[in-house]
C-alpha cells in the first residue's frame, strides 16, 4: 500500500467529520482510507495540465430570485422535528461565545 | 382484463381508471394485497402509508370521475424512494439518524406526481443515504430481489426496483447518483431511467452527491418510463440547477424506429470483469437493433477506468458536506448521552450513521482537507472534464452508446459489503453517465443461466432522452 | 533602549445588506421577530432544501465593489465553508473563496479631519492627510443564526431568524498602521455603503462588524510579524481599545523573547482585554469547495454599466459641490452630508425655491434635535423636501411665526404632514390684521401698568414681557416683530 494513514491523520479526519471511532474502528478506517487513496491515486496517471476543473456539467449561469418576501411564520413546522426545543428555539448544550 | 391490477403497467391502469373500469380503490387494494403477501420476505418498503393512500384515493377518484383530473398516472399507485421528502410522511434515507424525521414539505418531483393524481403507497428501502449498490446498507434491513430472494435487488434504489418487480406497486421513483436507478432496474428485470442532470428538480431530494443526483422513474416497461418522466420533469425555481427544457414530451418518442440510428459500443466496456453471459446478452441486443436497421459499431470510449476514482472523490466530498447537517440539533436522532456540544455531534453521528456512510464521509472530508484538495478533489474535477470530453467526442459520431449496466447479474445477499472497493468497481458502467450529466436507461435484455435478469444500458447525449426512449421502446417491442 | 515598533493592521469587515429577503430564500430579514419566525426549510438546513440566490445581493455587492474601485469578477461562484457550530444550520456556510465577486480595490481615507463633535468639544482642526487603503476582495456570504445562552439551564438556544441574512465581507490589505487609520477607513466604508443604501452599517447592532488582523514589527522591517485576528468589536471605542491592547500584548511577548501565536482572539470590552478562542475540536480546516447547488454568476458589461449608472454622488464630491453651489458654512455642509437622505432633502428643498441657509437650519437644529430625542437615524427621515420648502415659505411670508413653525415641523417629522393643510386645519395662521393686534396691545398696556412704568423708566427689556402677553392673548398667531413695533408706537 502506497498510502499509510497515521493515527494523527485518522484522529484529524474524525474531528473534521465529527465522528467518534474506537480503536478497532480506527484501525479499520485507516485501512479503508489508505486503500481508497491508493485507488484514487490512479487519477495521477492522467495528464490534466491546463484542464479546467468541471464543477457543473451544464454551462448555465445566473439562477436568481427576486428580492420579494415569500415565506411567512413557519416556526411550528420548522421546530416540529427538533430533538429538544425550548422557548421556540432549538436547545443545545451550552456554547461559549 | 388478463392481468391482475397490480401487475398492470401505469399507462394501461391509468386508462382503465380513466375509463371507469377500475376504481382507484381497487388499484390500491390490489397493490396492498400483494404487499401483504410478499413484503415480509421482500422488505421493499420502509414505511407504508395505507390510511392516507385510501383517503387520497377517494379524493382522486372524485376528481377523475368529474373529469377534473386526467393524466396517464391519475389514480395509479406509486412507491417513492425514502430519500424524497414527503410532507407529513416519515422520510428516513434508510438511516437511523433520520429514523423519526417527518418532513414539513414535499419534494418537487413527488409534488408533480401528486398533482397528476398518482397515489403514494409508501416509501421504499434503499442503501443508507443512497450510498451502496445492494440496498444492504439500509438501517431497516435488506431488501431481497423478487426474482431470486437469495440475491440483492441492487442499489441504492433497491426497494423501488424490488417493489416494481414484485408488483407491490405499479411504478416507483428512484434516485441515481452513480447508477442507483439503472443498476437495480437491471438486477430486478425492470426499466429504470436517469434523465439529463437538471431535468427533474432535486428540491426535496435529500442530497448525496448534489452535482450527480437525479430522480427518475422505475417502471415495468419503456412506455411507463416515458410517461412518468414526462410527469415528474419540471423547471423548478427552487432548484438552481434545474433546467428550463421545452422538450419534455417524452411519450412522443415512443416509436418503433431505429433505422439509420448510429449506435456505438465501447469496446472498453467489454474487458476484464464482465460476466460472459452478460456480455453475450448485451451483444445479442446490439445485433437485434442492427437487424432492425440501426448501424452498430465498436469504438474506444477511453478513460473508463478513471471514472470510478473520480466519482468516489467527487461524490464523497460532496456527501461529507451534505451530511454535516445531520447533527442531532434540528431534526432526527440525537444521542442519549453526551458531555458537551462537540461530543453531542460526534456521538449522535457515530451512532446515527452506518459504516458505509461513515467511510464515505471520512474519505470525503479527507480529500477536501487542507493540503489534499488540489491533489484529490481538484484533480477529480479535471478528470471529470476529460471524461465529459470523451463522451462529447463519442456523441459526435454516435446517436447513442450501448453497453451492459453492470458487470454481473444480481449477487447473493451478504457477499458485497466486506470489500467496499470491489463493490465500487461494479459501478463502472454507470457512474461516468452521472459525472457527465447524461441520460441513461436500463431495460431487460434476457436472463443468465441462473434465470437472473440481465440489464441493457443505453446512454445518450445530454437532452437526448427521446433517442433512448425510441430505441428502448423499439427493442422492447421486438423482444417481448 | 527599547525598540520602536510599527503596528500593521488589516480589516475584515462584514456588512449586512439591506435586502428585504435572505440571500438564499424568501424569508424576511426584518429585525425583532420572535425566535424562528423568519425561517423556512432553506435557512434552517432542512434535508433536501436548496438555495436560490437573491439577485439584489449581487447588485449591492457590485455597487459596493464599484464604489471602492474594485474589479468585478465576471464569472463568480459560491463555495461552501465547512465547520460545525449550532448557529450554522447546515454546518457549512455558503460563501466565496475561489472566485469572489470583487477584487483589487481601494478607498481613500482622510486623516486629521476634526469632526463636528470634536469641534464642539473645542478641538482645533489640524493638518489633513490622505491615505489609500487597498481592498483585497469583497465576497458575498450568508450570516449565521443567533445563540442565546442560558446560564441556569446550562443550555444555549438557537434562533435562525438571522440565518441566511446576506452579508458582504470586505477584506482589506494590511495597509493600516494605527487605530486612527482603522477608524477613518471604517468611517469611509460606512459612509460609502450608506450612501449606496446597501446597508445601514451599524456597529452596535451588528449590521457592520469588523475583525482586526494585527501584527507588530520593528520600524524599518519589511517582513510582517505573526498576526492575530480579533473578533467581537462592536464600537469604534472597542476597536481602538482592542488595537492598543493587542499591540502592547504582542510587543510584550516579543520583548520577553516569546513568539506571537497566530490565533483568533476575542476582545472583552468590559475587561479591556482579549483571550484566545481555541478548541481542540476546531480544526480551522474549512474544506472549501464549490457549492454544487448554486450555478455560477456571470456579470455582463451591461449589468456593470447599469449598476454604475445608478451610483449616487458620494460624500467627498458632494461636499465640494455644496461649497461651490450653496453658500452655506462648511460646518453645515459637513453635517448635512453625513446622511444621504438628509442631503437629498436639502438639495430638493432648495431646488423647490427655499433658501439654502434656512433649509440647512431646519436640518441642523430641529431635525437633529428630534432625531436625537427619538434615537433615530437620518436615513429614516420621512418628511418630504416639498413640505419642508412649503414650511420655509410659510415662515417667509409670515403666515406663521417661528414657534408655530416648530410645532408644524414636529408633526411633519412624524408623518410628513402637509404644513399648509396643517396650519389651516389647526387655525394656526398668524393674526396680521394690525387693527386687531393694536386692540390687544392697548388692553395689555392697560392691564400691566408696572411693566409700562418700567419700560418708560428706561428698562428696555420690560417690553419683552408685554410682547409675551400679547402673543399669549393672540394665541401665538401674531408676528412678534409686528407686536413689538405696535407696542413701542403706543408707548411712545
Amino acid at each position: 500500500m502506497a498510502n499509510i494513514i497515521s493515527d494523527e491523520t485518522i484522529e484529524y479526519v474524525g474531528i473534521l467529520s465529527k465522528l467518534k471511532l474506537n480503536d478497532e474502528q480506527k484501525e479499520q478506517a485507516k485501512k479503508d482510507l489508505a486503500q481508497m487513496l491508493d485507488y484514487i491515486d490512479k487519477l495521477g496517471e492522467l495528464d490534466t495540465e491546463g484542464v479546467e476543473p468541471m464543477t457543473h456539467v451544464h454551462p448555465d449561469v445566473n439562477a436568481f430570485r427576486e428580492d420579494v418576501v415569500t415565506n411567512g411564520d413557519d416556526h411550528e413546522a420548522i421546530l416540529s422535528n427538533a430533538p429538544e426545543e425550548r422557548e421556540q428555539a432549538f436547545a443545545v448544550p451550552r456554547t461559549f461565545d | 382484463m388478463a392481468d391482475k391490477i397490480n401487475e398492470m403497467t401505469a399507462v394501461s391502469l391509468g386508462k382503465e381508471i380513466a375509463a371507469g373500469r377500475v376504481s382507484v380503490k381497487e388499484a390500491l387494494d390490489s397493490c396492498f394485497e400483494m404487499i401483504e403477501k410478499r413484503e415480509d420476505e421482500i422488505n421493499a418498503y420502509i414505511t407504508l402509508d395505507k390510511d392516507n393512500a385510501y383517503k387520497r384515493a377517494e379524493d382522486i377518484q372524485k376528481k377523475i370521475s368529474s373529469g377534473e383530473l386526467s393524466s396517464p398516472v391519475a389514480g395509479v399507485p406509486v412507491a417513492i424512494k425514502d430519500n424524497m421528502c414527503t410532507k407529513g410522511l416519515k422520510t428516513t434515507c434508510a438511516s437511523r439518524i433520520l429514523g423519526n424525521f417527518v418532513p414539513t414539505y414535499t419534494s418537487t418531483a413527488v409534488e408533480n406526481l401528486e398533482k397528476a393524481g398518482a397515489v403514494i403507497l409508501g416509501k421504499t428501502n434503499m442503501d443508507e443515504f443512497a450510498m451502496g449498490s445492494t440496498t444492504e446498507t439500509s438501517a431497516f434491513g435488506v431488501t431481497k430481489n423478487p426474482r431470486d430472494t437469495s440475491r440483492v435487488p441492487g442499489g441504492s434504489s433497491g426497494g423501488s426496483a424490488a417493489a416494481v418487480a414484485a408488483d407491490e406497486c405499479i411504478f416507483a421513483l428512484g434516485s441515481d447518483t452513480g447508477g442507483s436507478i439503472r443498476q437495480p432496474a437491471g438486477y430486478c428485470g425492470v426499466v429504470g431511467m436517469k434523465p439529463t442532470y437538471g431535468t427533474v428538480s432535486r428540491y426535496g431530494l435529500i442530497a448525496y452527491g448534489s452535482s450527480l443526483d437525479q430522480i427518475g422513474p422505475i417502471t415495468k416497461n419503456v412506455e411507463d418510463t416515458a410517461a412518468v418522466l414526462e410527469v415528474i420533469s419540471s423547471y423548478d425555481k427552487k432548484d438552481s440547477t434545474s433546467l428550463n427544457r421545452k422538450d419534455t414530451a417524452f411519450t412522443s418518442a415512443l416509436k418503433e424506429d431505429v433505422k439509420g440510428l448510429k449506435i456505438g459500443i465501447p469496446s472498453d466496456y467489454f474487458g476484464e470483469g464482465l460476466d460472459p453471459e452478460v456480455a453475450a446478452a448485451v451483444r445479442k441486443a446490439a445485433d437485434d437493433l442492427k437487424a432492425a436497421g440501426a448501424e452498430v459499431s465498436e469504438f474506444d470510449l477511453s478513460l473508463v477506468e478513471y471514472a470510478i476514482p473520480a466519482y468516489y472523490t467527487i461524490a464523497d466530498a460532496e456527501a461529507s458536506s451534505n451530511l454535516e447537517r445531520f447533527d442531532g440539533i434540528k431534526y432526527g436522532y440525537r444521542a442519549e448521552e453526551y458531555k458537551d456540544l462537540h461530543d453531542l455531534y460526534k456521538t449522535t453521528r457515530s451512532e446515527g450513521f452506518g459504516e458505509e456512510v461513515k467511510r464515505r464521509i471520512m474519505l470525503g472530508s479527507f480529500v477536501l482537507s487542507s493540503g489534499y484538495y488540489d491533489a484529490y478533489y481538484l484533480k477529480a474535477l479535471k478528470v471529470k472534464a476529460l471524461i465529459k470530453k470523451a463522451f462529447d467526442e463519442a456523441f459526435s459520431k454516435y446517436d447513442l452508446i450501448l453497453g451492459p449496466v453492470a458487470p454481473t447479474t444480481a449477487p447473493e445477499l451478504g457477499k458485497s459489503l466486506s470489500d467496499p472497493l470491489k463493490m465500487y468497481l461494479g459501478d463502472i458502467y454507470t457512474i461516468s453517465v452521472n459525472l457527465s450529466g447524461l441520460p441513461g436507461i436500463c431495460l431487460p435484455c434476457g436472463r443468465d443461466s441462473k434465470g437472473l435478469p440481465i440489464g441493457l444500458q443505453l446512454i445518450g447525449d445530454c437532452f437526448k432522452e427521446d433517442i433512448l426512449i425510441r430505441t428502448a421502446y423499439t427493442y422492447e417491442r421486438m423482444t417481448r | 533602549m527599547s525598540k520602536e515598533y510599527e503596528t500593521v493592521i488589516g480589516l475584515e469587515v462584514h456588512v449586512e445588506l439591506a435586502t428585504k429577503t435572505k440571500i438564499f430564500c424568501g424569508c424576511s430579514t426584518a429585525f425583532g421577530g420572535a425566535p424562528n419566525t423568519h425561517t423556512c426549510p432553506v435557512c434552517t438546513g432542512m434535508p433536501g432544501s436548496l438555495p436560490v440566490l437573491n439577485k439584489q445581493v449581487v447588485e449591492y455587492a457590485m455597487a459596493v465593489g464599484l464604489a471602492t474601485n474594485c474589479e468585478i469578477t465576471r464569472h463568480c461562484k459560491f463555495d461552501r465553508k465547512n465547520y460545525f457550530y449550532p448557529d450554522n444550520p447546515q454546518n457549512y456556510q455558503i460563501s466565496q473563496l475561489y472566485l469572489p465577486i470583487c477584487r483589487n480595490g481601494h478607498v481613500d481615507i482622510e486623516l486629521g479631519r476634526v469632526s463636528v463633535n470634536q469641534k464642539n468639544a473645542g478641538k482645533e482642526a489640524g493638518e489633513i492627510r490622505h491615505k489609500q487603503v487597498r481592498i483585497h476582495e469583497i465576497h458575498m456570504e450568508e450570516d449565521a443564526g443567533k445563540l442565546i445562552h442560558d446560564e441556569w439551564a446550562d443550555e444555549s438556544l438557537v434562533d435562525y431568524n438571522r440565518s441566511g441574512v446576506p452579508l458582504i465581507e470586505i477584506v482589506s490589505e494590511p495597509d493600516m498602521r494605527s487605530a486612527e487609520e482603522v477608524i477613518a477607513y471604517l468611517e469611509t466604508l460606512r459612509q460609502t455603503i450608506q450612501y449606496l443604501g446597501a446597508s445601514d452599517c451599524k456597529l452596535q447592532e451588528g449590521s457592520m462588524r469588523a475583525d482586526v488582523n494585527l501584527s507588530v514589527r520593528e520600524v524599518g522591517s519589511t517582513e510582517f510579524g505573526t498576526r492575530t485576528e480579533m473578533k467581537n468589536l462592536n464600537s469604534f471605542t472597542s476597536i481602538t481599545h482592542a488595537i492598543e491592547n493587542e499591540r502592547e500584548r504582542q510587543i510584550d511577548i516579543i520583548e520577553s523573547g516569546g513568539k506571537v501565536v497566530q490565533e483568533t482572539r476575542r476582545f472583552d470590552d468590559a475587561k479591556g482585554e482579549s483571550y484566545a478562542m481555541r478548541s481542540k475540536e476546531d480544526a480551522q480546516d474549512y474544506r472549501y469547495f464549490p457549492d454544487p447547488d448554486l450555478i455560477p454568476v456571470d456579470i455582463s458589461d451591461e449589468w456593470i454599466e447599469r449598476v454604475k449608472a445608478a451610483q449616487p454622488e458620494f460624500r467627498p464630491a458632494k461636499i465640494e459641490r455644496y461649497k461651490e453651489e450653496y453658500g452655506i458654512p462648511d460646518y453645515d455642509i459637513e453635517l448635512i452630508t453625513q446622511s444621504k437622505r438628509m442631503a437629498d432633502i436639502f438639495e430638493e428643498s432648495v431646488r423647490l425655491g427655499a433658501d439654502a441657509k434656512k433649509v440647512s437650519n431646519w436640518l441642523m437644529v430641529e431635525t437633529m434635535r428630534l432625531l436625537k430625542e427619538k434615537n433615530m437615524d437620518a436615513d429614516k427621515l420621512v418628511f418630504s423636501p416639498a413640505h419642508l420648502a412649503k414650511l420655509v415659505e410659510l415662515v417667509d411670508k409670515k403666515v406663521i411665526n417661528n414657534n408655530t413653525a416648530k410645532e408644524v415641523f414636529a408633526q411633519m417629522f412624524e408623518d410628513d404632514t402637509d404644513p399648509v393643510k396643517y396650519v389651516e386645519e389647526h387655525g394656526l395662521k398668524q393674526e396680521n390684521d394690525s387693527g386687531a393686534i393694536k386692540e390687544i396691545c392697548s388692553a395689555v398696556i392697560e392691564a400691566n401698568p408696572k411693566s409700562v412704568e418700567d419700560y418708560k423708566g428706561g428698562k428696555e427689556k420690560a417690553i419683552g414681557f408685554l410682547v409675551g402677553q400679547v402673543m399669549k392673548q393672540a394665541k401665538g398667531k401674531a408676528d412678534p416683530g409686528t407686536v413689538n413695533e405696535i407696542l413701542k408706537e403706543l408707548l411712545s
